[in-house]
């Protein structure tokens, strides 16, 4: 107990929050793209997964983080084209889809694991942080923010690039017509199916590089089923943040929080259920709902597919 | 989505007879041919890591259908998918998205564990039982109310709301097993142990559980009260178009509380047949995830009730079965969520292929 308030603790659990967003991040803008566009992406969760099992696979035999990232995020991307194939072209149900995506895609990385490596799970060696200087000696703050692995920074860095992509350029305004009213960008002669698309793709891209970063950085090593729900986190993250990135970013970090508070009240030796404090998060977002809930601001084609000249 | 599958044939001329047996048949060879195109896609995955196909296709279809002992156990699984699906149904039809089913479920399934074993000692044991399967159901219920209320009056948008209940419930139903309800008995966390003898009874000489029956029962209701009475009707045009309903007078809020009600009354009925009938007891961190595979097969059957059994037969068959042919081939069980998965999309997929044809024809 007498270590609890400790700085080094302090900055330990910040760490561990840090590094407990990112994916939730990750997989929160990603799901944001789709829903702008109109998908509703309940695969994510199946995207996550087939970016953490593949960005292991690349990490572990390659040895380089980074390519580990990219085969991850092209792991994700390749489950997206499937969705993107049946729900965005020949517009199948999404959450048929979804759901049987998520479902096809535990088993799947679960069989390969098995097949690969039996029952052991091989460690990668521990990611090298970039130290920012000057910043990094802030007591506490410093340790906790900004000793990370340079994808972090990165990610970080994605949600004003986001946020700058929805308000200032061209692809941003035609996400979110393809949401809003996919009949009027059709009218104004640009391709809902390709816009669409290119919004599904990123979401698995993004997902992929969340699910590639929770394996190799955050846990070291991939389990069967660790994303253990990352995927409809981020569904929720996205849809409370309303459309903007930035609440995405911070809702990544209040679960991430109360994710870190879980291992350190373990570490701590404090004898409450872990249940109790994963609770947390989910708790404090139902009372915000329930004190100021409004009507949610969801695209208004959302989950509905794209049938060019039909009523 | 149609709000329903209009009668194939009108019951004028005398060949409705033929044209709804040519429906039914045609209905069958579209589940059974994309299933079995589903199952050669996943024998190719099979045969890429090595294990023979043939082998444990058929050892699925001995121990999930053949042997006595499979299709009992298959039966006895399908309990309490019948009422989870039930539940989906009264949800989607009205076009509400209850994500929430697994939460609900467990919350059934503890709050029955919990009561259950403690009430067979001073009720005799169908009163008890029946006190049991009332509380889980009122506890599902009342974990509904918060997504149900603000939907109906905050316009709070029910997939983000229903999924965190759910992550929120399993947490609740694990610190209640761990910290409220626990055995103190034992040493791993697990909830008091219903007698054998005070279980729902089983069916006949047989190992299957009486739940398969109250499933049946619930799932068929729910269809004939959707698709039959004017309160189906009612839930049916909610789902369809929500402002039409505001139109045409009826009381939008008070109907999605409604649904909401039903559908998790149903979901913890789940959990309580699943207990009371098969498990005993529930362990910290049980979770069979039974929403997520019921979920899609609701869909593809359209939100109808007959078909809908029809689906959660094959899903208990091939997780029944999953479950021994991974066993004896050395395949991890993780095979049979591909399986599923597979199944899923192919299906979905034929149904695409069926009505683009279709379309083509009339046009």
């Amino acid at each position: 107990m007498t270590g609890l308030f400790s700085e080094v603790f302090l900055s330990a659990l910040l760490f561990g929050a840090v590094t407990a967003a990112i994916p939730l991040l990750l997989a929160g803008l990603g799901e944001q793209m789709s829903e702008k566009a109109g998908v509703l992406n309940i695969g994510i969760e199946g995207m996550m997964l087939a970016g953490a099992y593949l960005g292991f696979v690349g990490a572990f035999y390659s040895g380089s983080l980074w390519l580990g990232f990219l085969t991850g995020a092209a792991g994700g991307m390749a489950v997206a084209l499937i969705m993107a194939l049946l729900c965005v072209r020949i517009g199948l149900n999404q959450i048929v889809i979804g759901i049987a995506l998520t479902l096809g895609l535990e088993g799947l990385t679960a069989l390969l694991h098995h097949f690969q490596f039996s029952r052991s799970y091989p460690r990668l060696p521990a990611a090298d942080a970039t130290v920012i200087p000057l910043l990094s000696d802030i007591p506490v703050i410093g340790p906790a923010f900004f000793k990370h692995h340079l994808i972090v920074y990165l990610a970080v860095a994605l949600v004003f690039a986001m946020g700058y992509l929805y308000r200032r350029t061209q692809l941003g305004l035609n996400l979110q017509a393809a949401g809003d009213k996919p009949a009027a960008l059709d009218v104004a002669g640009i391709d809902v199916i390709r816009t669409r698309t290119i919004a599904v793709l990123s979401t698995g891209a993004l997902a992929g590089l969340g699910g590639a970063y929770l394996a190799n950085v955050g846990a070291g090593l991939f389990i069967p089923f660790i994303t253990n729900g990352a995927g409809f986190l981020g569904i929720v993250l996205a849809m409370l943040a309303r459309g903007r990135p930035v609440w995405v970013l911070f809702g990544a970090l209040l679960f991430g929080v109360c994710l870190s508070l879980t291992t350190a009240m373990q570490v701590a030796g404090i004898n409450i259920p872990t249940d109790v404090i994963q609770m947390l998060p989910f708790l404090a977002v139902m009372i915000m709902l329930v004190l100021f809930g409004r009507r949610a601001s969801l695209p208004a084609a959302l989950g509905i597919p794209y049938e060019r000249g039909a009523r | 989505m149609s709000i329903d599958t209009a009668p194939a044939a009108t019951a004028l001329d005398a060949t409705s007879g033929a044209a709804t047996r040519r429906d039914i048949l045609h209905r069958l060879l579209m589940t059974i041919v994309p299933i079995l195109a589903a199952l050669v896609i996943a024998g190719c995955i099979l045969l890429a890591v090595g294990v023979d196909p043939l082998a444990y296709y058929g050892y699925v279809l001995e121990k999930g259908l053949f042997s006595p002992l499979g299709i009992q156990q298959t039966l006895t699984r399908m309990a309490p998918l019948l009422f989870l699906a039930a539940g989906l149904i009264v949800a989607f039809r009205a076009g509400m998205w209850n994500l929430g089913g697994d939460g609900q479920f467990l919350l059934g399934a503890v709050t029955a564990a919990a009561s259950a074993p403690a009430l067979v000692e001073i009720l005799p044991a169908w009163l008890a039982l029946f006190c049991s399967f009332l509380i889980a159901m009122l506890v599902a219920m009342i974990w509904s109310l918060v997504p149900a209320l603000l939907r109906a009056y905050q316009g709070v948008n029910e997939i983000i709301t229903t999924l965190m209940m759910t992550f929120l419930g399993t947490s609740l139903a694990n610190v209640l097993v761990k910290l409220v309800f626990r055995d103190p008995g034992t040493t791993v966390p697990q909830t008091r142990t219903l007698p054998v003898e005070d279980r729902l009874p089983r069916l006949f000489e047989t190992t299957i559980t009486s739940g398969l029956l109250l499933g049946l029962a619930a799932i068929i209701i729910v269809h004939l009260v959707m698709t039959r009475t004017a309160f189906g009707l009612k839930l049916r045009i909610v789902g369809a178009n929500p402002r039409a309903a505001v139109h045409a007078g009826l009381g939008v809020p008070g109907l999605t509380i409604a649904v909401f009600a039903i559908s998790a009354g149903l979901a913890g009925l789940a959990g309580a047949v699943d207990i009371i009938g098969v498990q005993g007891n529930v362990r910290a961190d049980w979770n069979p995830a039974y929403g997520l595979a019921v979920i899609p097969a609701v869909f593809l059957a359209r939100m109808n009730g007959f078909a809908a059994i029809g689906f959660v037969f094959l899903l208990s068959v091939l997780s029944i079965g999953g479950e021994s042919a991974a066993r004896r081939l050395g395949v991890p069980n993780h095979f049979t969520l591909v399986l599923v998965s597979i199944v899923l999309i192919v299906l979905a997929l034929a149904e695409y292929v069926d009505h683009r044809y279709h379309q083509s024809r009339k046009a």
